[in-house]
Order: C-alpha cells, then sequence, then structure tokens
C-alpha cells in the first residue's frame, strides 16, 4: 500500500506536533526534517487546522501545535482526511463490469479491510510509543518530556 | 469476544506473588487473582452487559476449564476491587496450533464499563502475560474481529502486533 504524498505529509506533521505538544513546530522545521516543499506542507496543515488536529499559534515564530487527542485520534482519522483508500472499483473507474473483474475486486477489498481495521485500531499515542522503540527509548524517557494528553 | 477500553492508568501491577497480583493504586484496593467459583455470578454480569447476552452454561464450562484446578497452561484471572469484580482474563498456551512453537494465547478479556480508562485491562493484561511467562513461552497472541475497534486499539497501545497468520473461513452451504 502506498500513501499519498499528502497523507504521509499529514502523519508526519501530526506524530511531531503530537510528540512535543507543548511546543510551536514550524513549517520550515517540519519540511526541513522530513525535505519536502514547505508550501505542500502549509497546505496540508491548514487542512489538519480545519479538522481540529492541529492549531495555528500566532506570534514570534509562529507555526502549529497539536491539538487532538492522541489517545483517541487514530491514523485512520488523519487518513481519510487526505484519501480514501478503498480499492477501486471496475463502475468506479468507468471499466465493463465483468467476471474476472468482480472476482479480483473481492480480493482488493479484503485487503482493503485489513488495512482499514489496522489504521483505525492505531492511535496517535501508540504510535509515539512505536516511533520511541524505534529511536530505542522507554516509554517513560518520552512521557517525561511531554505534557499530558487533554 | 468481549470489549476493553484503553487506559489512562497510574497503577501497576506487582509480581511478587505467583498467581495473585495486588495492584498499587490511589484509592481503590484493587487486584488480580486467580478466578473463583464465587465470582462467577460477577463475570457472567460484566459479560451479559457487554455482550448483551447471559452465557451461564458457557462461563461454568469455562471455569471448569480454566478455573483454579485447570492445568498449570491454563489461566483465568479476574481483576476485584472493594469486593466487586471489575473485570477478567482468560487464556491459555497451545503448543504447535497453526505450526506455530507454544505460546499464550488470550481470548478473553473484559472489563466493567463504568470501571474502564483506569488500568485494569492493561493489569488482568500483564497478569496473563507474566503466568504465560512462567509457564516458559515467550509470545502472546489474540484473535478478534477486525470490526472490533476498540479492543484492537487496546491490544495495539499494549505493543501488540499483527501476527504472522491471516485468518480464513468458509459458509458451509
Amino acid at each position: 500500500m502506498k500513501l499519498q504524498k499528502s497523507t504521509s505529509l499529514a502523519l508526519y506533521s501530526v506524530l511531531e506536533a503530537a510528540s512535543n505538544p507543548d511546543r510551536q513546530i514550524a513549517t520550515a522545521e517540519i519540511a526541513e526534517k522530513y525535505g519536502v516543499s514547505p508550501h505542500h506542507l502549509a497546505k496540508v496543515l491548514r487542512e489538519l487546522g480545519r479538522a481540529g488536529i492541529v492549531e495555528s499559534a500566532r506570534g514570534v515564530g509562529g507555526g502549529y501545535r497539536f491539538s487532538g487527542n492522541a489517545k483517541r485520534l487514530t491514523l485512520m482519522d488523519v487518513i481519510e482526511i487526505f484519501e480514501d483508500i478503498s480499492a477501486r472499483t471496475p463502475e468506479d473507474e468507468g471499466e465493463p463490469v465483468t467476471d474476472v473483474g468482480t472476482a479480483l475486486g473481492r480480493i482488493l477489498s479484503e485487503i482493503d479491510d485489513i488495512a482499514r481495521a489496522t489504521f483505525s485500531s492505531i492511535t496517535i499515542d501508540t504510535m509515539l510509543k512505536l516511533v520511541d522503540r524505534a529511536r530505542g527509548l522507554t516509554p517513560p524517557a518520552r512521557q517525561r518530556s511531554e505534557r499530558a494528553p487533554a | 469476544m468481549p470489549i476493553l477500553n484503553a487506559d489512562r492508568s497510574k497503577r501497576r501491577a506487582s509480581s511478587d506473588s505467583p498467581g495473585e497480583r495486588p495492584i498499587a493504586s490511589g484509592a481503590d484496593d484493587l487486584r488480580v487473582r486467580p478466578a473463583q467459583s464465587e465470582d462467577l455470578a460477577g463475570i457472567i454480569a460484566i459479560d451479559a452487559r457487554v455482550t448483551g447476552v447471559e452465557k451461564i452454561d458457557y462461563w461454568y464450562e469455562v471455569f471448569h476449564r480454566y478455573g483454579a484446578r485447570s492445568p498449570r497452561q491454563r489461566f483465568f484471572f479476574v481483576a476485584e476491587a472493594g469486593g466487586t469484580i471489575e473485570g477478567y482474563v482468560v487464556g491459555e498456551v497451545r503448543d504447535w496450533e497453526f505450526g506455530s512453537p507454544p505460546c499464550g494465547w488470550v481470548f478473553g478479556i473484559t472489563v466493567r464499563p463504568e470501571a474502564r480508562l483506569d488500568g485494569i485491562g492493561s493489569a488482568l493484561l500483564a497478569a496473563i502475560c507474566e503466568a504465560f511467562r512462567r509457564a516458559g513461552v515467550s509470545k502472546v497472541r489474540t484473535l478478534l474481529s477486525r470490526d472490533n475497534q476498540l479492543i484492537l486499539s487496546f491490544f495495539r497501545s499494549q505493543g501488540m502486533m499483527a501476527a504472522p497468520f491471516i485468518p480464513l473461513e468458509l459458509d458451509l452451504e
């Protein structure tokens, strides 16, 4: 499975912001870290702001701050703001409906259902634990440096 | 499969007493211990409340197979606070099922709805994982509906990842 660029940027941004909920993160900082266009990232962050997941911070430095509930917000909640990961049927694509196409569609739907269930079961808080694990940090090390989620 | 919520617990299970795990908490005297026959009414009530189906015979059978006098590879624990059963967990070590080396399986875990979000589920899971370790296995698995986002999220929050299996089914005509 491959997520669209905007979706990946949204997930990076949400995880960056949620890992430091007290801190305002500048668009340029995230853009530089992940090697992406600040212009594209700014559009993604505005969309996340409209969804109430981040809030823009005015003043010196500006930037964005996480405003969601990390223990409730799932990866799927973020993904579906930017794309529909459902498998496309021949009808969706304007193609003729065939027996082979219908059978193949059932398999693609199976894969799609598993992907949705996986994304829906992982909260931002759980994802941050996985990030810590990838860094070799124990969860308490991160908890000491962050504000408790609302 | 029963249901459980994620937790925001300060409670931690200690492991100084095999089979019984007092939980250090603020006000409540919560402990996780092996289920006894007197606990069945509370267990049945929680399950009926959560699933909408009262399964008396089923739970007596589960207790018969997994209760206090069961073989060492089967575990049935309850979380109790102030004389009230707050939740339970059931599981066992299964050898070479699905071609897998022996591992622990959790097939039932539930917390009373009013008692959720307080770390009881985490304590129950920790207790049965410790029992699995004592039984000599180093992996725990479970299986649940992919629509059950709540309990899927709970197990994910405890660090569980997708297992290398794909469940299959067939409608028998």
